[in-house]
């Protein structure tokens, strides 16, 4: 027998609980990886000369296998959620950076230049011209960032975090398949899950896109 | 772990020499290592922290034997190469031919993020539970993780051959296997090998877990090193991963230079 739901309906609340910590890792790790890759995307398209290094830099910490990145953090901030967050708002960087770049530089010339002709600021341009257009790419780095960082999150259960991770550690020392299959499914469902909720969300705040698939 | 397809960036990632980049992980090791004692966290109480790791490095015991580190190092290579090579010789003809007759593209687009949603680590401890302790389990982890990213790259790649190539290339009279082997394939060659970056760079991030379910490997100094609590070690194994990572990484995109058909270098 692979699975007993006998155990998954007795140990229910503590399988909910992962899956709490695990959207709350994730979603942290987005916002705060949102919150870096942005304005240095920003600075990336003001400054092209920054655009190389700061790919150089975010590339490179992504090619660091995950368990080896958790593990150098934690001489500073040890077996913590830090620890946790910290990594796994890294390997967001790489992939929202160079979206937001490119889907920035993708904004058609003329169309900038039209919006300085009815005298935009910078800052209206930006917001209320250039993200929109920007929108579609910037929301696929977005998807592609949550589903790595689903994945990643099981990994710190190795560091005493983890989520739905955690399952997979108890499956591994009682040589028990159900806690196991309970994580990984979960897992791949919150990946498809949110995916689909972010493409919906695409959906609903870019109306002018509708009926034309990217 | 990585994720160089689909995205325009990945040709201009390449750029970078490869002492350049070992100087930034250098760099980034050193200031890891560095604020850590500097900040006084120490372990126990005894030597700093980039004492532990210095000593751990310099030891001679550490580099001979089944637990040194040449044996180590050549053991993850092995497992990562071994892994990397099955997945391209499965994957690579399917992308390939899917590309070339242009079919399957809804799956072979989608296919590498299905990928990217299994977790790599409960599919080697799932492997292990299902069959056992071995090798062989968790090289059809590494394989199977290892084959989304290049199905993917592949098939865009030889997807993104403008049509007015090919229908030269016909018009010239080429047969379809001059055309795919002459003319389709050294367009689609960078895209085809930053799939086969992305995949080996992971399939050496999967295989350090494999450690947890009793493999060699550099992963050993890591799983080994948080369960006895062995700082130095665990550090120490950390910094070899993360240079053989990019070492790799970096590596292929010099190959990927190497083969590149030079008609195409702009």
């Amino acid at each position: 027998m692979l699975i007993r739901w006998d155990w998954i309906g007795r140990h229910a609340d503590d399988i909910l609980a992962q899956l709490i910590q695990h959207v709350e890792l994730t979603g942290l790790a987005l916002l705060f990886g949102f919150a870096i890759a942005f304005p240095l995307a920003l600075a990336a398209i003001r400054w092209p000369r920054l655009y190389g290094p700061s790919l150089a830099v975010t590339g490179i910490l992504f090619t660091v296998p995950s368990l080896a990145l958790f593990i150098l953090l934690i001489p500073f901030t040890g077996l913590s959620m830090a620890t946790s967050l910290i990594g796994l708002t890294i390997y967001t960087l790489l992939i929202l950076f160079r979206n937001i770049v490119e889907g920035l530089r993708g904004v058609p010339f003329d169309v900038r230049e039209a919006a300085r002709a009815l005298g935009y600021s910078r800052t209206r341009q930006l917001l209320t011209v250039e993200l929109p257009i920007a929108l579609p790419v910037i929301m696929a780095g977005l998807r592609i960032a949550a589903i790595t960082t689903i994945g990643l999150v099981t990994v710190t259960a190795l560091i005493g975090q983890g989520g739905l991770g955690r399952l997979f550690i108890s499956g591994f020392t009682l040589h028990f398949t159900t806690p196991l299959l309970v994580g990984f499914v979960l897992s791949i469902a919150l990946a498809v899950a949110v995916d689909l909720s972010l493409a919906g969300l695409l959906w609903l705040i870019t109306p002018w896109n509708r009926g034309r698939r990217a | 772990m990585a994720d160089h397809a689909l995205e325009p960036g990945a040709a201009r990632m390449s750029g970078a020499g490869v002492v350049w980049r070992l100087a930034l992980v250098a760099a980034l090791s050193c200031l890891v290592v560095g604020s850590a004692s500097a900040l006084g966290l120490e372990e126990g109480g005894s030597a700093n922290i980039v004492g532990q790791v210095w000593h751990w490095f310099v030891d001679p015991t550490h580099w001979q034997g089944v637990d040194g580190l040449p044996h180590r190092i050549g053991q993850h290579i092995g497992y990562v190469a071994v892994s990397t090579v099955i997945a391209a010789a499965l994957a690579l003809p399917v992308g390939i031919g899917l590309g070339h007759y242009g079919r399957g593209g809804l799956i072979a687009i989608n296919i590498a993020n299905i990928g990217r949603a299994i977790p790599s680590f409960g599919l080697i401890i799932l492997m292990f539970l299902l069959v056992g302790f071995g090798v062989i389990p968790v090289l059809v982890a590494l394989v199977a993780l290892a084959i989304p990213p290049m199905v993917t790259n592949s098939y865009v790649g030889m997807q993104s051959v403008d049509p007015a190539v090919r229908q030269s290339a016909a018009a010239l009279g080429l047969t379809r296997w001059q055309r795919l082997w002459q003319v389709e394939l050294p367009i689609a060659l960078p895209l085809i090998m930053a799939g086969v970056r992305t995949s080996a760079v992971q399939v050496m991030s999967t295989a350090t877990l494999a450690a947890y379910v009793g493999l060699g490997g550099l992963g050993r100094y890591l799983i080994d090193g948080l369960a006895q609590q062995q700082l130095a070690q665990v550090v120490g194994g950390a910094i070899v991963v993360a240079v053989l990572a990019v070492l790799t990484e970096a590596s292929l995109a010099g190959l990927q230079k190497l083969v590149q058909s030079p008609g195409l270098v702009r």
